[in-house]
C-alpha cells in the first residue's frame, strides 16, 4: 500500500524532475544547443497534447462507463480539424506567425482594426470560460490525492476528514503558479518559444500516454484475460450496445473541434508557440495518433472497472482505482503521475495564455490610460509587462482555485469540461469569420460574440449550478420572469431536445447569425478593412501595407520607448539594423513608415497589437491610412473588373481601327486601279493626238507636192488636237490649283437663269444630238453672289456629263433649283441608268472613269467638287432618285436677297 | 494536394455513420441494436485509416510545402 506521504514525494520528485528538464531546455536554448530537439515537430506534436488534460485522463473513462462511446467525440472533432490543417490550422498559424499574434484574443482584435475593445471582450470571455477548466484540474488532482489517502472507502465517502482538500488544493495551485511564473514570464516576446515550458510538456505528454497505455494493457491482458475477452466481456456490459444519440454525437464533434481551434492554451501552443508550418503537416497525423492512442483503452478500462468496482465507485477514478484496488502499486503510482502530468500542463500553459492577454489587454491599456504621457517617459516597461504577467497568473489561478471551493468539487468532470468547450467555442464564428471573410466587421464580431456568450452563459453555464443555486428552479422550469419561451434548456417553446445539443446549436448558430447579419450592414473602419485584407489574402502578400505618417516622430522618442519593452540591447540591435539597411551611417535611422510599421510589429510580440498600436500612435501622433495603402487592398474583384474592362475597350478599339484599316486598303487598292488605268488613259488621250500631229507634221515636211487645201486641212488638224492637248493639260493644272489652294475666286452678282443658259448652250454647242433640258425659268430668277464662272463650269460639266453618257433613247435632263432654310439646291435629273452603288463612292475621285468610254480623262467631277468646295457649298450624288442625279448645293452667303430678306 | 484537402470531408462521412445505427427505445426491446464491440472497431478503424492516409499524403507532399503539387491519385488504405 503506498501511502500519501510516498506518493507526495514521488510527485514531488517527479516535478523536481520537470524543473531541470525544463531548466535544461532554457539553458540549451540560450546557448543554441539542442535546436533540433526543441524545434522537432515531435515537440509540437507533443505539445499540442495538451488537449489531453485530466478531463481525459480520468473523465473519459468515467464519461464511458455513463454514455458508452459517446466520450470519443470530444476525440474525433479535434481530429478532424488536425487532418484538415489546409483549410483552417495552416491560414491561422501563418497569420499568427506574419503578425505575430500573442493570443487568440490578441488575433481576434487584430484582425478587427486592433480594436481594444474586442481585446477586453475575448479576454473577459476567455477567463470565464477556463476558470471552470482550471478548476477542474485541481479537482482531479484533489480526488485522485484522496482515494490514495482512503483507498477502503467508496470515493462518495472519502470526505475532507482524510485529507484537508482546500489545503491540498492551495498547495497544487501554489506549486502551479510558481511553475508557470518560472518558466512562462522568463521573455517577455511571447512570439519566442517557452522553450522550458515546451519541453516539460512534452515530457509530460509522454508520461499520461504510457500512464493510460499502461493501465490499458494491463487491464486487457491483466484483468480481462485478452483481448477476445475484452471484447466479449464489452458486450455483455452496462454499456454494450451503441445508445449514443445522434444530436449529441454530431454537437459534440463539432463543439470539439472548435474548441481545439479557440481554446486559449491550444492557440498558444498550436499557433503561438510553432515556428515552422512544417510542424503543422506533421501533426496533421501524428496529432490524431496521440488522440487514438488516449481514448484507445478507455471503454476496456471502463468495462472491466464497472465489473470489478464496488457499486458506487467514482467510475472517473477507475484509472487510479481499478490498479489500486488489485495490489499494483507501482501501476498505480505511474497512473497517479500521469493524471498529475495531464493537470499540471494543462493548467500551466492556459495560465500562461490568459495571463498574456489579461496582461497585454486589459492591465496594459488601464496603465497606459493612466499614465498618459507614459510611452515616452524613461523606465523599463518591461518590468511592468512581467509584473502585469506574473499577477495575471496569480489571479488566473486563483479564480480557479475559488471556482472550486466555491462548486465543492461537485459534478463529473465531463460535464464542466463540455461547459467549457461551449464557452470558448463561441470565439469561432468570429476567428474563423475574421480569416476567411473581408466583409467582417468589428461590430459584427462584438455583437455576436456577445450573443453566444450571454446565450452560453444563460443556457449552459447557469444551469450546470444546479436549481436554485444561481437560476431559480421556478425560472428553469417556466423561464425568465415566467416567460415561457425563455426556459435555459428550451428556448423559444422547443423543448426536448438534449440540454448541451440545445445549448450548443442555439447559442452557436444565434451567434453566427448576428455576427453575419450585423456585419452586412455595418460599415468596416480603414483600418479594420486593411487588416481583413491582410489577414485572408495572407498567403497573397504577407508583408504589411500600412503607413504611419511617421515625419513628426522622433527616432529618439521610438528609441527610447522600444528600450523600454524591447531591452536596452535588443532595441539597439533592431534600430542598427535599419540603420545599415537604411544605408546612411547615422547611429538612428530615419522614422520611415516602413520602419515604424516593423517596429510596431517588434512591439506587438511583447505587449499585444492593440496595445503597441496605441503606444506608437501615442509618440508618432496618430496613423494614417493612406489612399495607396487602400487602393493597393483595394477589393481585387474591382480590380479584376476594371481591367478586363479595359481589355474590353482596347479589343473594341483594336476591331474599329482593324475594319478602319481594311476599308482604307479597299480604298488604296481601287486607288491605285483608278491611277493606274488612268495613267494608261492619259497616255492613250495623250498618245492619239500626239500620234496624229506627228503623222501630219511628218506628211506635211516629206511629201512635197501637197496641196494647199491638204496642207491647210492638215494644220488644222494639228491644230485642233494641239488644242485637245492644251484642254487636258489645262484641266489637270486646274485641278492641281484647285486641291492646293491656291485659286482666287471672282465673286460677281449675277441670275441662275443667265447662268443655266450659258451653260446649256456651251456644253450642247456643235452636237449632233442634243440634248433635252427641261426648265423652270420661273424658279430660276434667283440673284446669286459667287465666282459665276466657275459655278458654270460645274453646270457645264454636269450637263455635258449628262450628254454624253445618258443611254435612254430620247435623253432628257431635269434642272431644278430650290431654295430652302440652308441655301439653294440645284438638282440636275437626267433618265439614264444611274450609277452601280458600288460606284458612287469613287465619282468624284480624280482619274475616276466609270465606263471606261469617252473622251474625258475623269476629273470633270474631281473638278466640280473642289469648285464647290471652295465656293462654300458642296456637289453630291443623290442615289435615291431614278437616274443619275447630282445636286448642287450652295450656301446662304451666296444669296444676297435671302440675306437681306432674312 | 487535393486529396490532403478532401481527406477531412471523408472523415466526417465515415465518423457521421453512426448517426445511422439504430439507438435502442424502451418501446420496443426487441428492434435490433448494435453491439458495443463492433461500433468500437468501426469508429476506431475509421480513426487508423485516416491517421495512415493523412501520414501516406505527408510523405508525397512534404516537400511541396505551400503551392500546389501533383495530385495524389491513390487514397492509400
Amino acid at each position: 500500500m503506498v501511502s500519501l506521504n510516498q506518493l507526495v514525494a514521488v510527485c514531488l520528485m517527479y516535478v523536481a524532475g520537470l524543473f531541470i528538464v525544463a531548466f535544461a531546455a532554457e539553458r540549451a536554448a540560450l546557448r543554441g544547443r539542442g535546436g533540433w530537439l526543441l524545434r522537432s515537430p515531435l515537440v509540437y506534436t507533443l505539445s499540442l497534447s495538451i488537449y489531453c488534460t485530466a478531463w481525459t485522463f480520468y473523465g473519459a473513462v468515467g464519461y464511458a462507463a455513463r454514455s458508452g462511446l459517446e466520450y470519443v467525440t470530444i476525440y474525433l472533432g479535434p481530429s478532424l480539424v488536425m487532418i484538415g490543417w489546409w483549410w483552417g490550422l495552416r491560414r491561422l498559424v501563418r497569420i499568427g506567425r506574419s503578425h505575430r499574434v500573442t493570443s487568440i484574443a490578441d488575433l481576434i482584435s487584430s484582425r478587427y482594426g486592433k480594436s481594444n475593445t474586442l481585446a477586453i471582450v475575448v479576454t473577459l470571455m476567455a477567463v470565464i470560460g477556463v476558470t471552470p477548466y482550471i478548476a477542474l484540474q485541481l479537482q482531479s488532482v484533489i480526488l485522485a490525492l484522496s482515494i490514495f489517502a482512503a483507498p477502503e472507502m467508496p470515493l462518495a465517502e472519502a470526505g475532507g476528514d482524510v485529507i484537508n482538500r482546500g489545503q491540498a488544493a492551495l498547495w497544487v495551485a501554489a506549486g502551479l503558479t510558481l511553475f508557470t511564473v518560472l518558466f512562462g514570464t522568463r521573455n517577455l516576446n511571447v512570439n519566442e518559444r517557452h522553450h522550458g515550458v515546451v519541453i516539460a510538456i512534452a515530457v509530460e505528454a509522454v508520461v499520461k500516454l504510457l500512464a493510460l497505455i499502461a493501465v490499458g494493457i494491463y487491464v486487457i491482458w491483466g484483468l480481462a484475460g485478452g483481448l477476445t475477452e475484452t471484447l466479449a466481456r464489452i458486450d455483455a456490459s452496462d454499456i454494450g450496445q451503441w445508445e449514443v444519440q445522434g444530436s449529441r454525437w454530431a454537437a459534440l464533434t463539432v463543439l470539439s473541434g472548435a474548441a481545439l481551434l479557440c481554446l486559449p492554451r491550444m492557440f498558444q501552443v498550436m499557433v503561438v508557440e510553432n515556428d515552422d508550418e512544417r510542424q503543422l503537416q506533421i501533426a496533421s497525423w501524428a496529432f490524431p495518433l496521440y488522440l487514438m492512442l488516449m481514448s484507445l483503452f478507455v471503454v476496456p478500462i471502463a468495462v472491466v472497472g464497472l465489473d470489478l468496482m464496488p457499486e458506487g465507485s467514482n467510475p472517473d477514478l477507475f484509472v487510479l482505482s481499478l490498479p489500486l484496488s488489485q495490489g499494483q502499486n507501482g501501476l498505480a503510482m505511474l497512473s497517479f503521475l500521469g493524471g498529475f502530468s495531464s493537470a499540471t500542463s494543462m493548467v500551466i500553459v492556459a495560465t500562461l495564455a490568459l495571463s498574456t492577454m489579461v496582461s497585454n489587454h486589459i492591465v496594459m491599456p488601464i496603465w497606459l490610460t493612466l499614465r498618459r504621457e507614459g510611452a515616452t517617459q524613461s523606465g523599463d516597461v518591461r518590468n511592468i509587462v512581467i509584473l502585469a504577467r506574473r499577477l495575471s497568473i496569480f489571479c488566473v489561478v486563483g479564480l480557479g482555485y475559488l471556482y472550486y471551493r466555491a462548486s465543492g468539487g461537485s459534478g463529473a468532470l465531463a460535464a464542466i469540461g463540455t461547459i467549457s468547450f461551449g464557452g470558448v467555442a463561441q470565439f469561432l464564428p468570429a476567428m474563423l469569420g475574421g480569416v476567411l471573410w473581408r466583409g467582417a466587421t468589428r461590430t459584427g464580431a462584438l455583437c455576436g460574440l456577445g450573443t453566444g456568450f450571454v446565450l452560453w452563459v444563460y443556457t449552459m453555464l447557469l444551469p450546470s449550478f444546479g436549481a436554485d443555486a444561481v437560476l431559480s428552479s421556478a425560472t428553469l422550469q417556466d423561464g425568465l420572469w415566467g416567460l415561457a419561451w425563455l426556459r435555459p434548456e428550451a428556448l423559444f417553446g422547443i423543448t426536448g431536445i438534449d440540454p448541451t445539443v440545445h445549448a450548443v446549436v442555439w447559442s452557436l448558430s444565434l451567434n453566427t447569425f448576428v455576427f453575419v447579419m450585423v456585419s452586412l450592414f455595418s460599415f468596416p473602419a480603414p483600418l479594420e478593412r486593411l487588416q481583413g485584407a491582410q489577414f485572408v489574402n495572407v498567403f497573397d502578400h504577407s508583408g504589411p501595407a500600412r503607413g504611419w505618417t511617421a515625419s513628426a516622430a522622433g527616432s529618439e522618442d521610438l528609441m527610447i520607448m522600444a528600450q523600454r519593452i524591447l531591452g536596452a540591447e535588443e532595441a539597439q540591435a533592431f534600430f542598427a539594423q535599419e540603420a545599415a539597411r537604411q544605408g546612411h551611417g547615422a547611429r538612428l535611422p530615419e522614422p520611415t513608415p516602413r520602419f515604424v510599421q516593423a517596429l510596431e510589429r517588434e512591439l506587438a510580440a511583447s505587449v499585444g497589437a492593440a496595445t503597441a498600436h496605441a503606444m506608437v500612435a501615442q509618440i508618432v501622433g496618430g496613423a494614417s491610412v493612406s489612399v495607396h495603402d487602400l487602393l493597393a487592398v483595394a477589393d481585387e474583384s474591382a480590380q479584376m473588373l476594371e481591367y478586363s474592362n479595359q481589355l474590353e475597350t482596347k479589343s473594341r478599339e483594336l476591331t474599329e481601327t482593324a475594319a478602319q484599316l481594311r476599308t482604307a486598303n479597299e480604298k488604296l487598292t481601287q486607288l491605285s486601279l483608278q491611277k493606274d488605268s488612268f495613267l494608261s488613259q492619259i497616255s492613250h488621250e495623250l498618245r492619239t493626238p500626239m500620234t496624229s500631229i506627228r503623222s501630219f507634221s511628218e506628211i506635211l515636211r516629206d511629201a512635197p507636192g501637197l496641196s494647199d487645201a491638204d496642207k491647210n486641212r492638215y494644220a488644222s488638224i494639228i491644230h485642233s488636237e494641239t488644242i485637245r492637248l492644251t484642254r487636258l493639260l489645262d484641266d489637270l493644272l486646274d485641278l492641281s490649283v484647285l486641291e492646293n489652294g491656291q485659286v482666287t475666286l471672282n465673286q460677281r452678282d449675277g441670275n441662275l437663269r443667265d447662268l443655266i443658259d450659258l451653260a446649256v448652250t456651251t456644253a450642247q454647242a456643235g452636237t449632233a444630238d442634243p440634248l433635252q433640258v427641261i426648265r423652270d425659268p420661273q424658279a430660276e430668277d434667283i440673284v446669286l453672289h459667287s465666282d459665276l464662272d466657275r459655278l458654270v463650269q460645274v453646270f457645264i460639266n454636269l450637263v455635258s456629263n449628262a450628254r454624253k453618257y445618258c443611254a435612254a433613247e430620247v435623253p432628257q435632263l431635269v434642272i431644278t433649283p430650290h431654295l430652302g432654310p440652308h441655301g439653294l439646291r440645284i438638282d440636275f435629273v437626267d433618265n439614264g441608268q444611274g450609277i452601280d452603288a458600288g460606284s458612287e463612292a469613287l465619282i468624284f475621285e480624280k482619274f475616276s472613269r466609270i465606263t471606261g468610254e469617252g473622251d474625258g480623262a475623269g476629273l470633270g467631277l474631281a473638278i466640280c467638287r473642289e469648285i464647290m468646295h471652295r465656293l462654300g457649298g458642296e456637289i453630291s450624288f443623290l442615289g435615291e432618285v431614278p437616274g443619275t442625279a447630282f445636286r448642287v448645293q450652295l450656301p446662304m452667303s451666296a444669296l444676297p436677297q435671302m440675306r437681306q430678306s432674312a | 494536394m487535393d486529396a490532403v484537402r478532401l481527406l477531412p470531408f471523408l472523415g466526417v462521412m465515415l465518423w457521421m455513420v453512426p448517426l445511422l445505427w439504430p439507438v435502442p427505445e424502451a418501446t420496443t426491446p426487441t428492434a435490433p441494436v448494435m453491439p458495443m464491440s463492433v461500433a468500437l472497431r468501426y469508429v476506431f478503424g475509421v480513426w487508423l485509416l485516416l491517421i495512415l492516409a493523412s501520414w501516406a499524403l505527408w510523405r508525397r507532399t512534404r516537400d511541396v510545402a505551400s503551392a500546389e503539387a501533383p495530385d495524389p491519385t491513390v487514397e492509400p488504405r
